[in-house]
């Protein structure tokens, strides 16, 4: 018990366990976004099953004043809402911790832990007192448990009210059963326990510039902002928001307001294989077009990624990373499409690949893969995973430059075909192996065949060995041109640094908790976070000049550092591994976990 | 096969069209295919299609997949972009090419392969956006570029070269598009050219997708005693359903209308489709009615051809999306991108 007397402000975590399919995402969402609004740095992890309703689902809020809001497994408290996971919910408590519970039904004496507190308010006896109607005493029951933790962590009632208002300020009658409820909750805690507890909150102003935003949503505005006009896609989790923000945002921002005609195209195929296809068509006669998918998605689409490869068309796809093999964990997240994107098809292909971190780089890397795509006629990959797709963040707003101009690469006008004698699809090459291409309907001279089969220099058919490497050869030169134009990785040094980390995407913030972590008990790493692939020289660099080099990644098989190896002179044994890959957003903890094993293990 | 180039020379007596060019202006490349293919015949009525309709080489987009048919692309209108690409993958590369640019005219080039087997679902799936295109399917009931295993679309007892019967049920294109809401269904046989000209043109004009399903023989690998898909049985078994002409909008109509004309359609822009010498108690309007008289005429081995459906009122997929009038690909980035205001704006209801 003596743990739970150390005052902790704006410096826990908490977690919700719940029953999905009863409401408890809006009550859990309203919690984070009040603590986001009393202006302290906060994080929201979704650990939901793939289902819609009757399965436990869980909700993860870390609060942390330094801006450590990685995910984290030290809960402090553990809101119990769902007798099917009490078990579990309540092992997982630190001591000292507490336990909020529905205390309708007496919890069994086996789950009591001496050692945590347990906080029993009657939600369902006071709901069905309070609300006459069967399916609103179940959607309140959670909507109270907000009231009850607003007075054990010192939650701003009055920015719950104003967000009450704001959501609800339509629907009078839905505004008022939320404040009633909440108030119930309040109520019973102001009269029956001690509060506000040890761990609790306090204004803060760290969050004023900042919005809280999921990685699709993002990930949605930088394709809008990009200019794409056409999107084709298949359902798929977790990358259906991707598709469900671009079509909001289109409504909004692409329809003509007097004929109601729309600025966009939204193919809703029959499956990722048409998906791409369609992406690479509309390419092809001159719009900006993307997909959004899962690795499932990325597997089907591989044969036209191929095309699009070879016959040099560009293609914008998001695939926000999920667990594999197979159908594997789909509300789960992994980064375990690295080597599968950088490879994607048979024959000899590499391809494009950015990694955003957060929401922030959703929207900076979406506007930046068109114009790669583009500039460079091939695909380009923006791999995000569903943490960062799902979740919401905390996040820097976001900035527009006005005078942003895509970058349509070399696209050949009438009047550049009329200047010119003879038109060629893949010659001349630029100082990046790129030529000009030409789009339907702009001239006859501009006219040609495109093919995924064996074509020279020329763009016509060939069979002859050198006149086919001479093409692959130049592809092999496009691409290792990019390496220059996709974001350079993130460095970050520290003093008297003995060792280096690697790392890439949403590892991002564990891993640069971890950092401090260690240098706390004496070990110091310099950063290097990979954000695009053909690697730029400046990873190569790091990693000659660090030894040992971590490279942090969640999937099982290294795939990060594979690609290392592959495509740079780093010696393999120099990269050790440090692997999450259950499917929950990696921990700092983890990560200081494995790097100090390895090196206080002798082996280094 | 040929291994000569093309010649360039143009006969004098070769009459111009209204852009001033010849048929041969429409021609592409020498075919590679077997002398003899059926296909080579629906080339050189695609290129009197074109011709007669007037169309400027450059706002054509030809596509196609993988096989023998999907490189008849190659052999007319070396103007157009054209795009060989990938086996069954066509109509999804053609649906988005059309999202991007309504303005150009686009035919696909398929076989019974590429559409009734690997692209089968794409296919049905184009079919049901009615994407704005002709899709020709050259039926030959065979695989030509592996050597002769029968497709999806033989008959049941048809033979192969070797003699070994196929076994399983065919896939008609024609009844299956039908089913699935087609508002252009036709088919038609590679060796009657006057019948097949008027299709592709009134299917270039049809507002939607307008499926032409073509028998079109394998000289090579089923064209034997014993195939449902060769010249002979083709000729002897084929029931024309209706004569079909096509008359562009600015002919007076009056002067065409045949003796016959049973039943006519206007198109889109303002061409007409006459139906001649149909079928007593035959309506190529009626969806259900066409159903019910292609199932009784096809059990009995017969081969109906001709225009055998046609509903000009269907929604297209960019009337269906309702996207703007000028191309998504010719729209103004100033008219795409919200700027920076929009965006400060949008933020706040992500506080």
């Amino acid at each position: 018990m003596q743990q739970a007397l150390i005052t902790r402000i704006n410096d826990f975590a908490f977690k919700l366990a719940n029953v999905n399919g009863t409401g408890s995402a809006s009550a859990n969402g309203l919690l984070m976004q009040a603590i986001f609004r009393m202006g302290i740095p906060v994080s929201g992890k979704n650990l939901f099953p793939s289902n819609i309703q009757g399965l436990p689902t869980w909700y993860e809020i870390r609060v942390n004043k330094h801006g450590h809001t990685a995910r984290t497994s030290e809960y402090d408290l553990m809101v119990a809402m769902n007798a099917e996971t009490y078990a579990r919910d309540v092992a997982e408590v630190r001591p000292g911790g507490w336990v909020l519970f529905d205390s309708t039904w007496p919890l069994d004496r086996s789950l009591l832990r001496p050692d945590v507190t347990f906080l029993g308010v009657p939600y369902a006896r006071l709901c069905i007192e309070a609300f006459a109607e069967s399916r609103e005493r179940t959607l309140m029951k959670n909507i109270a448990y907000v009231g009850t933790l607003a007075a054990l962590l010192s939650i701003d009632m009055d920015v719950v009210s104003g967000m009450l208002k704001e959501k609800f300020g339509k629907k009078p009658a839905l505004m008022e059963s939320n404040r009633k409820a909440i108030q119930l909750g309040y109520d019973y805690a102001n009269e029956n326990f001690e509060h506000p507890l040890p761990i609790r909150l306090e204004k803060m102003d760290a969050t004023k510039d900042s919005i809280l935003i999921d990685g699709n949503t993002a990930t949605a505005l930088g394709c809008v902002y990009a200019g794409a006009t056409v999107a084709a896609w298949y359902p798929i989790t977790p990358s259906t928001s991707v598709l469900d923000g671009f079509k909001s945002l289109c409504e909004k921002y692409r329809t003509d307001k007097v004929t109601g005609k729309r600025r966009y195209c939204i193919l809703q195929a029959e499956d990722e294989l048409a998906a791409i296809g369609m992406v690479i068509g509309a390419s092809w006669a001159g719009a900006r077009a993307f997909t959004s998918t899962a690795g499932p998605g990325i597997s089907l689409m591989n044969e036209l990624i191929g095309l699009a490869y070879y016959a040099e068309i560009p293609a914008v796809i998001v695939d926000v990373q999920r667990v594999g093999p197979s159908t594997g964990m789909p509300t789960r997240t992994q980064q375990g499409d690295i080597l599968l994107c950088a490879y994607a098809s048979h024959g000899d292909t590499k391809h494009v690949v950015l990694f955003p971190a957060n929401p922030g780089e959703c929207f900076d890397f979406a506007v930046k893969a068109f114009d790669l795509a583009e500039r460079f006629q091939t695909p380009v990959f923006m791999l995000t995973d569903l943490d960062i797709g799902m979740n919401d963040w905390v996040i820097p707003r976001l900035t527009w430059d006005d005078n942003h101009r895509p970058n349509r690469g070399h696209v050949l006008s009438r009047e550049d075909l009329e200047a010119l004698p003879k038109f060629y699809r893949y010659s001349p090459e630029d100082e990046l192996g790129v030529a000009a291409r030409t789009l339907p309907g702009v001239h006859q001279k501009g006219a040609f065949f495109t093919r995924g089969s064996g074509h020279n220099k020329l763009g016509g058919y060939t069979e002859v060995p050198d006149e086919y490497q001479e093409v692959m050869d130049r592809l092999a030169r496009k691409h290792r041109a990019a390496r220059n134009w996709v974001p350079a990785a993130m460095i970050e040094r520290r003093r008297d640094a003995t060792f280096g980390v690697v790392t890439v995407g949403g590892c991002d913030l564990a891993v640069r908790e971890a950092l401090e972590r260690l240098e706390d008990i004496g070990l110091r790493a310099d950063y290097c976070r990979v954000r695009g692939f053909p690697f730029g020289d400046e990873i190569e660099e790091f990693m000659h000049g660090h030894n040992p080099v971590f490279v942090i990644e969640q999937n099982r098989d290294a795939q990060l550092r594979s690609l290392l190896t592959l495509e740079t002179s780093v010696s393999k044994e120099k990269l050790r591994s440090v692997l999450a890959y259950g499917g929950f957003p990696l921990q700092a903890a983890q990560v200081v976990d494995g790097i100090t094993a390895e090196l206080q293990g002798g082996r280094s | 096969m040929s291994y000569i180039k093309k010649p360039v020379a143009k006969h004098p007596s070769l009459k111009p069209n209204k852009l001033g060019l010849t048929v041969r202006d429409y021609e592409g490349a020498m075919s590679t295919l077997c002398a003899g293919c059926g296909h080579d015949s629906v080339t050189a009525a695609i290129v009197r299609a074109f011709h007669e309709l007037d169309t400027p080489p450059h706002m054509v987009a030809k596509l196609s997949g993988i096989g023998c048919s999907s490189k008849t692309p190659t052999y007319f209108l070396s103007g157009a972009h054209g795009f060989n690409s990938a086996h069954g993958r066509m109509p999804a590369i053609a649906t988005g090419a059309n999202a991007a640019n309504k303005e150009l005219l686009y035919i696909g080039v398929s076989g019974d392969g590429d559409s009734m087997s690997i692209g089968l679902g794409q296919l049905c799936h184009a079919i049901r956006r009615n994407v704005n295109m002709l899709y020709i399917i050259e039926n030959n009931g065979v695989y030509g570029l592996t050597k002769g295993q029968f497709s999806a679309s033989s008959d049941v007892g048809s033979k192969s070269k070797k003699g070994e019967p196929n076994t399983q049920p065919p896939l008609d294109p024609v009844r299956l598009a039908l089913s699935i809401g087609a508002t252009f269904v036709a088919r038609s046989f590679s060796g009657d050219k006057e019948q097949l000209v008027p299709i592709l043109k009134a299917g270039l004009r049809h507002k939607g997708l307008a499926l032409v399903d073509v028998i079109s023989p394998c000289v090579t690998f089923n064209d034997h005693e014993g195939s449902t898909k060769s010249y002979v049985h083709t000729r002897k078994n084929q029931l024309p359903i209706a004569v079909t002409d096509f008359v562009p909008p600015a002919e007076e109509i009056t002067a065409t209308l045949a003796e016959g004309v049973s039943t006519s359609v206007t198109l889109h822009d303002g061409s007409v489709v006459q139906f001649r010498k149909v079928a007593v108690d035959y309506d190529p309007t009626d969806r259900a009615a066409v159903m019910m008289y292609l199932e009784e005429r096809q059990t009995s081995g017969e081969v109906p051809v001709g225009l055998l459906f046609l509903d000009e009122k269907g929604t297209e997929m960019h009337e269906d999306a309702k996207t703007v009038d000028i191309p998504l690909a010719r729209v103004p980035y100033e008219d795409l991108c919200p700027g920076s205001v929009a965006l400060d704006r949008l933020q706040e209801m992500y506080r």
